[in-house]
């Protein structure tokens, strides 16, 4: 049983090492501001799992995990919405005012509306 | 037999996650986020954290998804069509290699972890007594490590201010506008059906949370989710930020764990303390005004910033 539990929990900590390399490159790669945050939510669910690997196999006392690190994770899945809230609100302004979605340097911005 | 299972549940977060990058269609993208934060719920009950999983489920998958939803669709009334149908060639291999290194690295330490796993569920376990609780995960987040959590709840406050600052200088201190301009009847039979029974769930979380999976985030973020199905229905409108009573609730519940920090430095051992006879009902205490705030605070992030002015 404990071989098993062991196979699953680093099962999900490689998934979460995938999904760090997978949000990483949106974040860095992706053209659209929109994904580049969701490539940021993908990022930080990957190291979340990873925490959950590390709880999953602190499992003792007849918990199923480490209380510590799944606190932690709670916490943080809590404070990376607030962080997306933030950075959507930034990108919505930054819509109305450029009419572009993207930090592209190439293309000419269009003038600012007069509604700021 | 379960081991199949993980396997596949992985197979399809990381499948959801190429997806999201690869795919050109922004809209499928966010559905496909969507799933993907409900299949990780599943994935944390997997690894036996059902109060993770309840928090994912809830705020990774549906909050998030809704607020990147109401994005898109201001994006694409804002953006115009030439501006957004542009497919340049684009630099990939570099930052793939790069992105494939880290993930090489970090499954690596995964492999490494330490045998035996360092664990501080002995030192949770013990202490459960002094607190009156019997979830060792309520306990680390309002007892041991409360802290942290005070320290977040001041953050969400820090984000809701960011993000009211985006409004237009005229519409500062007005409401948001959730309402759409053709509101479906499904959506309102809903929005009138559902939020007694979503009260209902966030209480029985807040108060079950103390002994068993659930909580104030759980709670709160079930009650955010009921709020903002009333205001998307145009049952009732979202409230000016600049009222008295609103504010008042956003900052009650942090203002009341910073009381109680304070009276642990006169009553107890020290700042954020608690006095052990009467433990359980400050943290049920402190659980109930967070849970409204956290409620807010979510709903109000969701809303974005306002955008009607002020009726003065």
């Amino acid at each position: 049983m404990s071989a098993l539990a062991l196979t699953s929990a680093s099962l999900f900590g490689l998934c979460g090492a995938a999904l760090v390399g997978i949000g990483l490159f949106c974040i860095v790669s992706h053209p659209d501001l929109l994904r580049r945050i969701i490539g940021f939510n993908i990022l930080g669910a990957g190291i979340f799992l990873v925490f959950g690997a590390v709880a999953r196999r602190g499992a003792a006392m007849g918990l199923g995990g480490d209380p510590v690190p799944q606190a932690m994770v709670i916490t943080g899945i809590v404070v990376a919405f607030a962080a997306t809230a933030l950075a959507v609100a930034l990108l919505r302004r930054l819509a109305s005012l450029t009419g572009s979605a993207s930090l592209d340097a190439t293309t000419p911005a269009t003038p600012p509306r007069s509604d700021a | 037999m379960s081991l199949v299972f993980d396997i596949a549940l992985v197979a399809g977060l990381i499948a959801l996650a190429l997806h999201v990058v690869v795919t050109r269609d922004s809209r499928g993208a966010i559905l496909a986020f969507i799933a993907f934060g409900l299949l990780l719920g599943i994935g944390w009950a997997r690894l036996a954290s059902v109060d993770v999983a309840l928090t994912e489920a809830a705020i990774g998958g549906g909050l998030t998804g809704m607020l990147l939803l109401r994005a898109h669709a201001h994006l694409a009334r804002e953006i115009p069509p030439e501006a957004r149908a542009r497919a340049e060639p684009r630099r990939w291999l570099a930052p793939a290699i790069a992105c494939g290194l880290v993930t090489l690295a970090l499954g690596a330490v995964v492999l490494a972890f330490p045998r035996p796993a360092p664990s501080l569920a002995h030192q949770a376990v013990a202490s459960l007594e002094t607190t009156g609780l019997g979830n060792p995960v309520t306990a680390v987040l309002l007892a041991y490590r409360a802290i942290d959590t005070l320290l977040e709840k001041i953050v969400l406050i820090l984000a809701l201010v960011g993000v009211w600052s985006l409004s237009r200088d005229g519409a500062w201190g007005g409401a948001s506008q959730l309402r759409p301009a053709i509101i479906p009847e499904p959506l309102v039979f809903l929005a009138r059906v559902l939020p007694p029974f979503g009260v209902l769930i966030a209480v029985y979380q807040v108060w079950v949370g103390a002994d068993l999976p659930g909580g104030t985030f759980q709670a709160g973020t079930i009650l955010a989710a009921m709020a903002l199905l009333v205001m998307l229905a145009g049952l009732r409108p979202a409230p000016p930020t600049q009222a008295r009573a609103l504010r008042v609730m956003l900052a009650g519940g942090p203002a009341l764990f910073v009381l109680v920090g304070f009276l642990g430095v006169a009553a107890a051992q020290g700042f954020l303390s608690y006095p052990e006879a009467i433990a359980k009902p400050l943290i049920v205490g402190i659980e109930a005004a967070l849970t409204l705030s956290i409620a807010g605070t979510l709903a109000l992030l969701v809303a974005g910033p306002p955008d009607k002015a002020p009726a003065s």
